[in-house]
């Protein structure tokens, strides 16, 4: 994990993410500042949060559902909570009904919240450079950071080929 | 497909050929995928469910007539547990309702299961080494399928699966490793530990949340978003030489420091199995991989692995069941696995299947 605890330069190894009333926070958290953060009484913290032992659930667990979890998707009629609770989405659309509450997560999951790999030769062209690009940048980057300059000439001008196209 | 005749064969993936073969069982590589205009399958009607299926099934039939599909709806219990061990479906689908099913390639390097967690499960398998090779298979396999079914692709987030965890690639690149010797002097912990600091997975021989059957352990990604499927492959790729390194050291150790007890720890594993007359699932899977790991020192020299590989397999419940023929409760298959393995290891060389 790439961040670092929040109240110190420890690396963060609790990634916690609050959803509110649609409002997302995010916090950061060595293994000691966790449990101060999750021990922390009242403010906004809900009961469940101070107790011990189910603190590190609370986060997820909201006294009530809040009108971002209550909200459902016009396709498949499921809601956030209910995803919240089986793990499983109900169709392809939520991860655009309920993109501002999934990008957190996903995050968290993989670190990144970008596609880059394989895209299906169906897809229209212009998606399929796109994605072609971001590896490409990538690759560059990683290349400049190991230098190997031989590497990243190369990588630079197969990004110069692919932007051409776009610009016609 | 008749399955009784499974039960005579195994798997390519036990063939134990390939690059690394005597620490690595397999390679294998999975991706999700779904039909862009249905709910996902825990929220698919029965009637959805159908739909997919038949859409699906047509689509393989086109790809490729050799994989012959089997509809796991209407099999009977027994079947779908044999599936199971075969490592053909998942314990997801063997417990799923409604429509399902899965697509079986000739020597079952191939399976397609349809209404798992997602619409499509792909599955390539590959003795040893090879996850480039598994890698171009499935490539392959999911551009044939696209070319008729209509993925669901998001041009943020790649492809879109169930669960968010598998979204982007949708890829799980897994290596399968026998690695006794780490679990004997106790180091594979901190091999776990140092994989799970790079964010891959350690699994059982039978997915997730299972036991480490037979020391046998799977190393697999656990990210799918923000990685192309080769630098998936690359990391995976580049981890597993280090273990099975890890794995040769502890075995030259314990060759070195304690040849004879480990000579005998072999030679007895070796005897039990031959004349036991009742064993549990568990005993076998444990002797075996003593066993295993003894063909590979040199210390035992009238048995192949590729027969090893599968008794590891063929000694599951299911698999005795169908061998046999009939139901048996625990005590009965454990009188037969033993006499199974008993005929299996009689005297003289001993060929697979």
């Amino acid at each position: 994990m790439r961040e670092k605890c929040q109240r110190c330069s420890k690396p963060a190894t609790y990634h916690i993410t609050d959803i509110e009333r649609g409002k997302v926070s995010e916090y950061h958290f060595c293994d000691e500042h966790v449990r101060q953060h999750l021990a922390q009484p009242a403010g906004e913290a809900s009961s469940a949060e101070a107790e011990p032992g189910g603190a590190l659930k609370a986060p997820f667990k909201a006294k009530e559902p809040t009108r971002a979890e209550r909200q459902s998707c016009p396709y498949c009629q499921i809601t956030f909570l209910e995803f919240r609770n089986s793990g499983r989405l109900g169709c392809p659309h939520d991860y655009d009904v309920f993109r501002d509450e999934l990008l957190p997560l996903i995050e968290n999951i993989h670190d990144e919240t970008r596609h880059v790999g394989k895209v299906p030769r169906r897809a229209p062209q212009s998606s399929l450079r796109h994605s072609e690009l971001i590896e490409l940048r990538k690759r560059l980057k990683q290349a400049i950071e190991v230098e190997d300059y031989e590497t990243a000439a190369q990588l630079r001008d197969q990004i110069k080929s692919l932007e051409t196209p776009t610009e016609r | 497909m008749n399955l009784d005749d499974l039960t005579r064969t195994s798997g390519e993936w036990l063939r134990g050929t390939g690059s690394e073969s005597d620490i690595v069982m397999c390679s294998r590589i999975r991706l999700a995928r779904n039909l862009a205009t249905y709910p996902f399958t825990n929220r698919a009607s029965r009637g959805d469910k159908a739909e997919i299926e038949r859409e699906v099934r047509t689509a393989i039939a086109r790809v490729d007539p050799q994989l012959h599909y089997l509809d796991v709806h209407v099999l009977n219990p027994l079947d779908r547990q044999f599936l199971v061990e075969r490592q053909l479906i998942s314990r997801e689908l063997m417990t799923a309702e409604g429509p399902r099913g899965v697509a079986i390639g000739p020597e079952e390097n191939v399976s397609i299961m349809v209404n798992e967690e997602d619409h499509l499960r792909l599955q390539v398998m590959h003795s040893g080494l090879s996850l480039h090779e598994v890698w171009e298979r499935i490539n392959q396999l999911d551009d044939a399928l696209e070319e008729s079914l209509d993925f669901a692709f998001h041009s943020q987030l790649g492809y879109l699966t169930a669960c968010p965890t598998n979204v982007g690639t949708g890829i799980r690149v897994g290596v399968m490793l026998h690695l006794p010797a780490l679990v004997q002097s106790r180091e594979i912990e901190k091999v776990f530990r140092a994989l799970h600091k790079i964010n891959l997975a350690v699994r059982g021989l039978y997915g997730e949340g299972t036991q480490a059957f037979g020391d046998f352990y799977q190393i697999s990604n656990q990210q799918t978003l923000g990685k192309s499927e080769a630098e998936t492959i690359r990391t995976i790729n580049d981890i597993i030489p280090q273990v099975i390194e890890y794995e040769r050291r502890a075995r030259k150790e314990l060759l070195e420091n304690r040849r004879q007890n480990l000579h005998d720890q072999v030679s007895r594993a070796y005897g039990v199995l031959k004349t036991a007359h009742q064993i549990s699932s568990e005993e076998t899977m444990h002797l075996l991989s003593s066993v295993r790991m003894g063909i590979n020192l040199g210390l035992i020299d009238d048995l192949e692995i590729p027969t090893v590989n599968e008794l590891f397999i063929h000694t599951q419940p299911a698999h005795l069941q169908k061998i046999q023929g009939r139901h048996l409760e625990v005590d009965d298959r454990n009188v037969a696995r033993a006499q199974y393995l008993r005929s299996r290891l009689a005297n003289g060389r001993h060929q697979a299947n």
